[in-house]
């Protein structure tokens, strides 16, 4: 169980075979790479800015990690996030997870993009032709989330028990 | 300052020479300082961290400590 958030490039590929390498009991791998889209809904995106709290936000994943090693039988799972600027067609997510049998590791992967998608400690902005724009999670990724719901609670960096402000 | 607060603020780190007592305290003596921020973190969903956990809104604060104001997480 790994997590890593960093500022450099990576190369998925890479990350894959690193992942692969010598597990001989697993079945199954499955990864995901997220790529920085040119537009969103319809608007060109010059760039993209992740801003990340080092420090905070890897525990924040790595509770993700954890409840996704509890909650599908998988072997092992690895994310990796890039944050600062990120150029159109740039990967910025890693998601992979090794399981015995494929099911569980298709879905611990899915599971854990769904997370980090809505929960995890980033902030992200946009800058396009009309300007900056911070952007917050869209409603059908909230939706996505909600397939988990029954351990939602557990993972919610952003909702840590009676501590919220009032708002 | 994290996120839309850094552009606010104009700024993302800094060091006080004198720790106030609590977040609150900290909280009025930036809004005191540059009212656009202080309404800023005021702001529906901001949260406060200290030392790398989220703490409770009037939570007390010391010399040292690393405080950080995060706005609703967007998600990677």
């Amino acid at each position: 169980m790994t997590v890593r958030v960093q500022t450099e490039p990576f190369d998925a590929g890479a990350l894959l075979t690193d992942f692969s390498a010598g597990r001989l009991n697993a079945g199954g791998i499955v990864s995901f790479t997220g790529l920085a889209r040119e537009t969103t809904d319809g608007a060109a995106v010059a760039t993209l800015e992740l801003d990340a709290y080092p420090g905070f936000t890897e525990p924040a994943i790595g509770a993700m990690e954890a409840e996704a090693l509890r909650r599908f039988p998988v072997q092992d799972v690895l994310v990796v996030h890039r944050y600062g600027p990120i150029q159109p067609g740039e990967a910025i997510v890693f998601v992979a997870a090794a399981a015995e049998h494929r099911r569980a590791a298709f879905e611990a992967a899915d599971f854990l993009m769904d997370f980090l998608k809505t929960r995890a400690p980033f902030w992200k902005k946009e800058t396009g032709p009309s300007g900056e724009r911070w952007i917050e999670p869209r409603a059908s990724d909230y939706d996505d989330v909600k397939r988990w719901s029954a351990i939602s609670g557990e993972v919610d960096a952003g909702s840590p028990s009676k501590s919220r402000q009032e708002d | 300052m994290l996120g839309r607060l850094r552009d606010v603020a104009g700024w993302r780190e800094r060091t006080l020479d004198e720790a106030p007592a609590t977040l609150s305290a900290l909280r009025d003596l930036l809004a005191r300082e540059d009212p656009a921020l202080g309404e800023a973190l005021a702001g529906k969903g901001v949260q406060a961290a200290v030392n790398k956990a989220l703490v409770r809104a009037d939570a007390a604060i010391g010399p040292g400590d690393e405080v950080a104001f995060l706005p609703p997480m967007s998600g990677g």
